[in-house]
């Protein structure tokens, strides 16, 4: 039998099981393949805090949603165009997200009484009228595996395990997605269990079969590779881009990378890569608590190392103290943080950009720290490299603000060339710097405001260092009103002096009079919705911003250029808050906290209401 | 002397003198504190470890001890309360070459930072941690402390504090500490003997000095210095030796402690000796319930000194091993490595 095969530009698919059902493991193998095939794409993880939910049930359901194109894309789609469910639980709670006419694979093995009586359904809706907006393939996942393995020796339970491989390769034969890559993957990931790999392999290649013999499939869908700008790409989320800029940060500035940090979703993975990287001379240090984390690395950056502490919002409150000993005693440090659901332990797998006033405010006394925020997972590797840029040459602690939406979505990236990366290197203090051959710990250096920085080890620059307010130049105990008020104003200096970037505006008929402003991870949603916007017409400007401590120089100029400026964030307005008190400008806020990032079809509706208004 | 806790420490060219150590600030402590002894002792010991003064440093949290770093000519990290032993975990684990003391109180490494002192003792990162016990809140003047008796009258506790004290030397051995002792602010040849061992211990060592607070809490040691009272009570430790002071000696209870008998009453075979290598650490936690109820017989010295590798040590070596597997990381390889495509 031939099938027809039909051309798309693009593909949204939602994978959807319990969190036990591998669904975050299925959708990293298909976003891989989809790479190595040379589509452009971006991924958005939607995971359960809880480690295994009752099986089952609604709030274990996880799932992995993939967009991916023949050109280039901004965001990980809005609404899935095919929704793979494993489980009645997974089918009720992303039926939602469906848009009329999408596709649904449904798992019929498990839409049994008893799972479906979990979710509230009186009957399995795969047999009633209740899905005839959508397309509906029914698949015997569960049972196709098992029977797939029968001749392994195997467990059932193992066998039924595989099934999410099945639906793998099923996608992976919908899709033309090249296999050999899984392929290797599933026999490397289970090398120590060779007859689970075996049945693996053979689950993924039954699912891949299937669709090829199967009368339930009569279309296959080719999607072509995206013409990217030329260069080597590989696939990356935000988490491991941050680590691979710490190290390239390390590397570029000739100094040992120190990490300290303490366990914490959605930050964690940081700490798992970096560990892996010992022959960088990486020292990770799992702290006994969040203040030990940052405390180790202050301690580090001391002993002139390049110091790190990752952490989430709740960490960052704990740290806050020893940021302001970094504030103070004016050592090179960098705090990540990604960003997740608040206040208290609010929802750790979902996303949110709650911390910036924290980040910027959230210690005792004037206590500046530069921020700055990536836009997307790649943009993760620059922007620690530009933290510990700004860190090195000013002696600062520096706030990066990551996410959720950022840390666990991924996208192709285009790997920088080596000689293109900033020189950051440092030169420690080695000579006395004072009158009469004295070490003088505070005294700036002219054009940055920056201190010396002379390591323990270094003859003849003996000093000590502290938390209590210092004496202008000498760095000893100081408590004269008019030193304190100098020494106040000059670390304030100090980081508003931070050499940064102008804030660029994309305006490309420069006759635009609403401009849409953005920080962090809503730059894929925000440009993807100005697509949509100038698509049907309309004129609009975008500027997103990575540096919100110090901003850019012109970004007063800019804002007052636009008639009208829209800052959507994932908070209740806290950027808007600090550009009304900084510019008096009327910022228009859009606003909504419900742990996912934006979709571009809501913001293209924002954006068009603004301009419309007009 | 030189021993292994300083084996990757440069080595001083010239002889150094007490003045060495002596930084230009004012010492700022009330007259009369203990402290001043204390400083005074470390600044005059310093110079005999023969290191290099630059590789040293002095690390502290907050309260009266932790001004300490200030007056010491050394590198200094004056920090914040109860995380001098996280700082300085960070900076001995990254720099083996320094010899890294960390100057905190009662208060400062019981209370606030209760949790960074055990997690440093398990560990085994090299530092040398001097906590200065002198049972009281000083900064703050005056409040009870993690050390204080019960029932103790203070500002916050005007009918008695309620809450049992930490015997620091019991808490230490509970945190798997491999090197633990006890001495006196007033007796500078014992505090010398003490400091010496810490210091060529590899590890973290826990050296707990009493120390007398004469505003707040004067005469908390003073049955252990009264010339009249202070042999009956004090219980001097030697490693090898028979633990017998006064007309009394130490040997094992029938409870699975040990107790103080009079010596004419126990054969010299009955006596027990002091092992301070012992890997065991019942008997030193054994010696460190001695001074139950409060200070009837309070042993000072080295309760335990046992080898294993520093937490600093094992962590280079598992760079280098890494190093050696694979060589030295390469950006680019690291940047290029997993699944790549090229766009032309």
């Amino acid at each position: 039998m031939t099938k027809q095969v039909q051309q798309l530009d693009r593909v949204i698919i939602r994978f959807a099981g319990d969190s036990g059902d591998g669904m975050q493991l299925t959708g990293d193998r298909f976003t891989a393949e989809t790479a190595e095939f040379g589509n452009d794409l971006s991924t958005l993880p939607n995971f359960p805090a809880e480690i295994r939910a009752p099986a089952g049930t609604l709030p274990g359901v996880s799932s992995f949603q993939l967009h991916f194109a023949d050109h280039d894309i901004l965001t990980p789609g809005d609404a899935p165009n095919v929704l793979v469910a494993m489980n009645p639980a997974a089918l009720k709670a992303n039926l939602s997200d469906l848009p009329r006419g999408a596709d649904i694979i449904a798992n019929s093995d498990e839409f049994t009484k008893r799972n479906l009586a979990k979710v509230g359904y009186a009957e399995s809706p795969l047999e009633d009228e209740s899905l005839s907006e959508w397309r509906v393939h029914s698949v015997p996942l569960t049972s196709l595996t098992v029977k797939a393995l029968e001749e392994f020796e195997i467990s059932k339970k193992d066998a039924e395990r595989a099934k999410n491989m099945f639906a793998l390769g099923l996608l992976s034969w919908l899709y033309h997605r090249p296999v050999e890559a899984t392929i290797k993957f599933i026999e490397s990931k289970f090398a120590k269990k060779p007859d689970i790999a075996k049945s693996n392999v053979a689950a993924f290649n039954a699912g891949w079969n299937y669709g090829e013999t199967t009368e339930a499939f009569s279309v296959s869908y080719e999607i072509k590779p995206a013409k990217l700008a030329p260069g080597v790409y590989r696939n990356i989320s935000g988490n491991q881009a941050l680590a691979y800029g710490l190290i390239a940060a390390s590397v570029q500035s000739g100094l040992p990378l120190f990490l300290g940090s303490y366990p914490i979703t959605p930050a964690s993975d940081i700490l798992h890569e970096l560990s892996k990287h010992k022959r960088f001379g990486i020292r990770t240090f799992q702290a006994e608590d969040e203040i030990a984390g940052v405390g180790a690395a202050l301690g580090a950056a001391f002993g002139g190392a390049l110091g790190v502490t990752t952490t989430s919002g709740p960490g960052v409150a704990l740290k806050a103290e020893t940021v302001g000993l970094a504030v103070t005693t004016e050592l090179p440090l960098i705090v990540v943080d990604v960003q997740r659901a608040g206040p208290s332990t609010g929802m750790p797998t979902k996303t949110e950009q709650t911390d910036l006033l924290m980040a910027l405010y959230g210690r005792n006394g004037e206590s500046p720290v530069p921020v700055v925020a990536p836009s997307t997972p790649s943009d993760c590797f620059d922007i620690a490299v530009e933290a510990a840029r700004i860190a090195l040459k000013y002696r600062t602690p520096v706030m990066l603000l990551s996410d959720g939406y950022l840390a666990n979505g991924s996208e192709p990236w285009k790997l920088p060339e080596i000689e293109d990366l900033p020189d950051i290197s440092v030169e420690f203090t080695t000579e006395p710097n004072g009158e009469d051959g004295t070490y003088l710990p505070f005294k700036r250096d002219t054009e940055t405001l920056a201190r010396p920085w002379a390591v323990p080890g270094t003859p003849g620059l003996e000093h000590r260092i502290g938390g209590i307010e210092k004496a202008d130049g000498t760095g000893n105990i100081s408590y004269d009103p008019n030193n304190h008020d100098l020494m106040v104003r000059l670390r304030q200096a100090k980081i508003d002096g931070i050499d940064v970037p102008d804030l660029e505006v994309d305006d490309p008929s420069g006759s635009a009079r609403v401009l849409v402003l953005g920080w962090g991870s809503t730059y894929g949603p925000i440009a993807a919705a100005i697509r949509r916007v100038r698509r049907s017409g309309s004129e609009v400007a975008q500027a997103h911003l990575r540096h919100l401590n110090p901003f850019p120089k012109n970004i007063g100029e800019v804002l007052k250029s636009y008639d009208k400026v829209l800052l959507p964030e994932i908070n209740l307005g806290q950027l808007a808050l600090l550009l009304r008190a900084r510019f008096l400008v009327d910022i228009i806020s859009y606003n909504r906290v419900r742990g996912l990032p934006f979709k571009a079809e809501e913001l293209a509706g924002v954006i068009q209401d603004v301009i419309d208004s007009e | 002397m030189n021993g292994k806790g300083l084996a990757l420490i440069p080595r001083a060219e010239g002889k150094q003198t007490l003045k060495d150590f002596k930084s230009d600030q004012e010492v700022r402590w009330c007259p009369g504190c203990g402290d001043y002894a204390i400083l005074a002792a470390v600044q005059s010991f310093m110079p005999e470890l023969g290191i290099k003064r630059e590789n040293t440093v002095f690390v502290s949290g907050i309260g009266c001890s932790s001004r300490f770093p200030y007056y010491m000519n050394t590198y200094g990290f004056h920090s914040i309360h109860g995380r001098a032993p996280a700082i300085a975990t960070g900076l001995a684990a990254s720099r083996p070459d320094l010899s890294v003391w960390v100057i905190t109180g009662d208060g400062d490494a019981l209370s606030i930072g209760g949790n960074h002192l055990i997690h440093a003792l398990r560990r085994n990162v090299n530092l040398n941690i001097l906590l200065f016990n002198n049972r009281i809140y000083g900064l703050t003047k005056g409040q009870y402390s993690p050390t204080s008796e019960v029932g103790k009258i203070t500002k916050s506790t005007p009918m008695g504090s309620l809450d049992r004290p930490f015997n620091p030397i019991s808490l230490a051995i509970g945190a798997e500490a491999g090197f633990v002792a006890r001495t006196l602010d007033s007796d500078r040849k014992h505090l010398h003997s003490v400091l010496r061992e810490a210091a060529a211990h590899r590890g973290t060592s826990l050296v707990e000095i009493y120390q007398n607070c004469n505003i707040f809490n004067d005469g908390a040691f003073e049955r252990m210095k009264d010339p009249a009272t202070r042999d009956a009570i004090t219980v001097r430790l030697e490693h090898g030796q028979p633990i017998v002071f006064a007309d009394q000696a130490v040997r094992l209870a029938r409870t699975g402690g040990v107790e103080v008998v009079p010596r004419e009453s126990v054969r010299e075979e009955e006596i027990l000796v002091h092992d301070a290598h012992n890997p065991d650490p019942s008997l030193a936690f054994a010696l460190s319930r001695l001074d139950e109820p409060a200070f009837t017989h309070v042993p000072i010295g080295v309760f335990r000194s046992v080898d294993r590798p520093s937490y600093d040590q094992l962590m280079s070596e598992q760079l280098e091993a890494a190093t050696a597997k694979k060589g030295q990381g390469s950006l680019s390889d690291l940047l290029h490595g997993g699944d790549t495509w090229r766009i032309s």
